[in-house]
This record gives structure tokens, sequence and C-alpha cells, in this order.
């Protein structure tokens, strides 16, 4: 089998994984290599589903001796099988470095063999880029649950960053559709990468050469839409993962039904795409915003609201917080604001010493008014001309998108009831009709 | 000064020359209309006044930028210079005045137009130069790596840093299409040198086949349930996909031994 059809299979294999950060990393070619990395992560192209690509995302072999029930490569699936060798998998990723197609590797594998076995050939990979070829380029590596801890450490002696995907939010899950994957066997070598993170920057501080254990952190995935755990538990989930495992980010995938299984979404259920949106947005909340998963969620509201953001749903179960004069408000305060985001509270806090803001400047500074403006107050005054109707309210905290999908769906007599706490209950048409949405936009 | 001379500056296209229009325009008490480049055509129904580069004055203004405007200030004025803002000379001198009255703290002024415009074009300058970062695609040709871009600001000097810290031992060159320049480097010098014109040759056998490889990896990474024209769109504007290889799909190779035509 010649290489096309191999990066044609072994791509394909990969392209369910989320991640394609390059991030969290800066570092400089040294003489003789080749290779850089920016902490900001960079994209190279975005592929037609609007995903970036950073990576070169591929398996080394997508024969695998598992059996998950949501995965294309498990044993059970009839599908084309092939597997690179190690110098064709570094050749072509220097190729491709070269011509700057990709910021460096995404390597991830099936389970050939026994899990040792793969994690050796994925070790030999990243030796021959590391020691050979003096690539100094960003590599992304999975490790393989249930492979020998010594490895799993020489693996991240070698890539930048390390994942363990968690796969399903909930042990019972993961025991239904993944028979071959324990809690248990997920998560230790999440914390054993995690200690080895903690001691190796514990090193570095005292020994400049120390060597770097995966220097841009771990990260870990879920599918979402596979199984039936409402957003609460997920976020909750996320929440713990960040806490207890340092983790640098947690990506969810919307499930793409790839085969038939009673356990499973019909085949032709489009992915849950609207969720995962807001998941993403509810993850950036709790990572740079301040918020705790108890805030946005709780059992009485187990999902995210389907036409207001979570923190505009926040903002309006707390508006007793509200108006906040701009002014004087703590940043801490400003970046509950809906309307304001990081960038524009740190610009808020510092024009602010140099003389008090008008609306006007805000609007400068980034702040997005249509929203903002109902929650702030400017030297004391309300926004002028502002109508407190709640329509033209409720419009201003959607999206154009979300306010297509709520003038396509709500009858005009119906409005929606987002103070008092009830979700609108929604038909199966209309939820089938939320989650296609980003299609057909 | 709120309105504006009738009077309208010519320089020859330099930073020192703009530095000579800042100390002209304090000098001789005026604001002017407008700042005109070398290639700008002669418009102007009332006086032009053509600033002569003068090293000496260029120097004490330069002396005086990070000292009375703060390191910060003087740096986006600097970086103003390479950006598409239109009448940038014009906005930088107003900025530059501004400055000298109130000091650092102009850049506080969330409000003032003319803060607003710098910050927002060198944004631009410095984002665009980010994203070509990563969608520059090279060919090997002769073993240099060659490529071409079209970008609005000016953002060789930019590029420079990173790819040196990326091929410290190859041979690149990036020529900037609607600027007409180029960035060349080789181990461990890099220069910014114009160029008129430059192609790339034909792709040989090698290269067209990475490129093949490149195109059925980007064609086999989309999830096609997922499929969303708009946000790819969104994040990487039609305008670069010209030089892209993923878009050009450019695979073919001349014929080494071209038949020669019948006699």
């Amino acid at each position: 089998m010649d290489i096309m059809e191999k990066l044609r299979i072994l791509s394909d294999a990969a392209k369910y994984d989320a991640a394609c950060t390059s991030s969290g990393v800066d570092k400089r070619a040294g003489r003789g290599g080749m290779g850089s990395a920016m902490a900001a992560g960079c994209c190279h192209s975005f592929a037609a589903d609007g995903r970036c690509i950073s990576l070169l995302k591929v398996l080394l072999t997508n024969v695998c001796i598992f059996d998950c029930a949501y995965c294309v490569n498990r044993c059970s699936h009839d599908t084309e099988r092939a597997a690179f060798t190690p110098r064709e998998l570094a050749d072509l990723t220097m190729q491709f470095y070269r011509r700057n197609y990709i910021e460096g590797l995404f390597l991830s594998s099936g389970v050939a063999g026994s899990p040792d076995v793969t994690c050796e050939r994925m070790i030999e990979t990243l030796r021959i880029l590391r020691e050979e070829y003096r690539f100094t380029g960003y590599i992304h590596a999975k490790a393989i649950p249930g492979a020998d801890q010594a490895l799993i450490a020489r693996l991240g002696m070698l890539a930048d960053r390390m994942s363990v995907n968690i796969e399903l939010p909930s042990a019972a899950s993961l025991a239904k559709l993944a028979p071959d994957k324990t809690k248990r066997a997920i998560l230790a070598p999440m914390g054993y990468i995690q200690r080895r993170i903690a001691e190796s920057s514990h090193d570095l501080v005292r020994y400049r050469h120390a060597p770097h254990f995966a220097p841009a952190g771990q990260s870990t995935q879920m599918i979402i839409g596979a199984s039936p755990e409402p957003d609460y538990q997920i976020l909750q989930l996320s929440e713990g993962l960040y806490r207890r495992y340092g983790l640098k980010r947690v990506f969810f995938s919307a499930y793409v039904p790839v085969t038939a299984n009673p356990l499973l979404p019909a085949v032709d259920t489009p992915p849950p795409l609207w969720r995962e949106h807001r998941l993403y947005q509810a993850d950036w909340l709790l990572r740079f915003y301040g918020f705790s998963a108890q805030e946005l969620l709780d059992e009485a509201h187990p999902d995210f609201h389907p036409y207001v953001d979570p923190k505009c749903s926040w903002a309006l179960r707390n508006a007793a917080n509200f108006p906040l004069e701009v002014n004087r408000a703590a940043y801490e305060e400003l970046l509950r604001v809906p309307g304001i985001g990081v960038k524009s509270a740190i610009r808020i806090v510092r024009a602010r010493r140099a003389a008090a803001l008008t609306w006007d400047a805000l609007a400068r500074i980034g702040v997005v008014l249509k929203r903002a403006r109902y929650f702030l107050l400017c030297r004391g005054r309300r926004y002028p001309g502002l109508v407190s109707d709640r329509d033209a309210f409720l419009l201003a905290m959607m999206s154009p998108r979300e306010q297509h999908l709520y003038r396509s769906q709500e009858s005009g007599t119906r409005q929606l009831s987002l103070f008092d706490g009830n979700e609108p209950q929604l038909t199966a048409l209309q939820r089938e009709a939320i989650r296609c949405l980003p299609m057909i936009l | 000064m709120s309105a504006h001379d009738l009077v309208t500056y010519r320089y020859d296209g330099s930073w020192e020359g703009l530095l000579c229009c800042v100390f002209e325009s304090y000098t001789a008490h005026e604001l002017p209309e407008a700042i005109l480049g070398p290639e700008a055509p002669e418009t102007s129904l009332f006086g032009s006044k053509t600033i002569v580069t003068d090293v000496g004055n260029a120097a004490r203004v330069e002396v005086s930028l990070p000292r009375k405007l703060g390191h910060e200030a003087a740096e986006l004025v600097r970086l103003t210079f390479f950006t598409c803002l239109p009448e940038k000379e014009l906005w930088m001198l107003r900025f530059l005045r501004l400055g000298y009255q109130y000091g650092p703290q102009l850049l506080q002024f969330a409000g003032n137009e003319t803060v607003y415009r710098l910050q927002k074009a060198v944004q631009h300058l410095l984002s665009e130069a980010h994203l070509l970062k990563g969608f520059i695609r090279f060919s090997v040709q002769n073993n240099v790596l060659v490529t071409t871009i079209g970008p609005k600001n000016c953002v060789l000097p930019f590029l420079a840093g990173h790819f040196k810290a990326r091929f410290p031992e190859e041979h690149w060159l990036i020529y900037d299409a609607a600027h007409h320049m180029a960035l060349a480097y080789r181990p461990y010098e890099t220069a910014i040198l114009p160029l008129e014109s430059f192609s790339a040759a034909p792709p040989d056998e090698e290269e067209a086949r990475f490129r093949a490889l490149w195109c059925q990896f980007y064609d086999t990474i989309e999830i096609r349930s997922r499929h969303n024209e708009r946000c790819r769109m969104t994040l990487m504007p039609k305008r670069y996909w010209k030089y892209m290889t993923e878009f050009t799909r450019d695979f073919a190779v001349p014929d080494a031994n071209p038949q020669l035509p019948a006699t």
C-alpha cells in the first residue's frame, strides 16, 4: 500500500478527535535543527467543516483489539486497515513541516497487539523525529490506556502535550459502550502524567536544564451525545478534571454516528453541534471568567438554554446583581456582564484610570453594547433611550443565529419564559431543528 | 490647533522622511491637510511643500518619541508605519501631537478617534502577520523554500523572526506581491529587498507528490456531517486562498523531455 492510501485511511480514522491545538509552549530551533512553537498556537488551515488544522492528525495504525461501540476503528467494524512504519510517518511529518503545511504532529493509535507494543511504536516515531531529524516542532501524543508507566514516561519526555481521552462522561456509559476500558485505566495515566508534569516544573526551578515532561500540559476529550448524561453532569465533570488533574483543556466532541447499534443514537442522527457549542461557551466561563459549574447549571436546570448563551442565562437569573456602574465595578464583576469579555474588561480597568468612561468610549473599547447596555450604568446613568421592552431585551440577548432559531420556532403570541426559570418545552421537531441549525446556516 | 492649514506635505516615503514632516509641522506651526508619499499623484490645488529628509532632524524627533510618549505609544506609532491605514501619515502626525501634549497616558484615551484608528490599524497588521505564519505554503525549489503572499499590510518584517526560529538551516524566500518586496534568508542572515516580480517554477516530481499528499489530508480531515462553509471563510478569508496549496491544486509536473514537434 502506498503512502497516499495510508494517509487517506489513517487521517480518516483520526479525524473524530477534537483536539488540534498547538498551544502552550514557546520554543525555537537550535542550530542544525528545525521547528519552533508559539504559546498562542497557530492554525495552518481550516477544513471545510470550519475546524482548525494545526497538526498532522493521524493514527499510527487503525488496527485495534478493543471493541468500543462509538469508535470507527473498533475491531468488530468492517473497515480498511493500514499502518505507517515509524520511519514513513516521521518522513512525512518533516516534509509537511518544511513546507509550512503543519505546526507539528498529533499522534494517536489503535491498540495493535498490546498497549505496550503500540506505545513502543509511537515512541520510536517520536524518537526518529526528535533525535535523528532534530525536530523541535509541536508534538501531541496520546497515552494508550493500559500501557506501562515507563513507556508513558518516555512518551512524555518526547512530546509537548499528552492526552488521555476520558471518552464518555460517566463510568456507567463507559462500562456499557467501551467494555475494554475502565474509569481506572483512564484516570491512572492521567494522574501519573499530572505528577510528572508537576515534578518537572518543580525541578526546572532548581536546575535550568532539567528535562521537560510534556511542557504544554495535558488535555482530554469526551464524546457528547453518545450517552444520556445531561449538560450539568458533563460540566461538573470537566470542572473536577480541571481542578484535580490540572488539565489545560477538556475537549468536547459531538458524536457522529458511525454504525447502527441499539445502545447508540440512530445512524441518521445529526451530531449535536449546538450542544457542543454551549458546552464550549461554558468551558470558557469556567476557565477565564471565574464561574463555577454550580452557578451555571444545577439539578433543577440540568441543560443549557437553546436560545440564550450560558453567561446571559446566568445574568438573567441573577438580575438583582445589576446594573453595575462601569466606572467603579471590580474587574471580576465586569467579567460577568454579558457583552464584556476578558479583553474589554482589562481595557475598561486601564482606561478608566485616565478618565471616567462614556458609552461612546465603551463601544470603542470593544464592549458589545447591544447586550451590555442593559446591565451597566455609565457615570450613574442608564444607556440613553434604552427601552426596557421585554421582547427587545430578549432579542438583544441572542445572537443573529439564535434569533433566527427563536423566530422560526416561537409563535408570535407565545413568549420565552426566562425569568421564572422554566425552560421552554420543545417538540421533537424543534429539537431536531436546533441540532442541525449550524449546518443549514 | 484644530483646523487644518491649506498646505500639503510631500515626503520620500521613508520613516525618517515622515519624522521630518513632524518636525516641519512643529517648526512651521501648521497642520498639513495631507501628507503624500512619492507615488501619490499631484492633485493639490493649494501650496505643496516638499519635505527634504534631514537625518539630523529625524534623529531629534526619533529620540523624543520614547521620552515623551513612553515606549508603548512610541512602538504603536512605529508599527502604524507598516499598516495599510488610509492616510496613515496624517493620523500618525495627529497621534504624535496628542502624545507630545499629554504624554504616555494618551493610550488610555479610549474615546479618542486618533488613538482608536492607530490601535485598530496595528491590530490588523499584527493579526494578518499571525495568520500568514500559518497560511504560508512553501514550495521546495532547488532546495530553497519559496512562496508568494499578497497581504494588505506590510507584514514581512513581522514574519522574519518567526521563520528564522523555525527554519534556521534552510534557505527561504517570501515574496510580497502586493508591496513588491521579498524577505530572503540564508543561514544565518535575513534581508528585505525590493523585487519587482517573482514566480516560482513549476513543481518537480517530489514537490508535486507532497502537494498531492497534503490535499489528500486536507480533504480527508473534514467531517462531512459538520460541513460549515461560512465558518471556514470567517476564520480563513478567501483572499488568502489564492496562494494556498490546498486551493490551487497545482500538481502538474511539466514533461521533463518535451517531444520536439515533428519537422
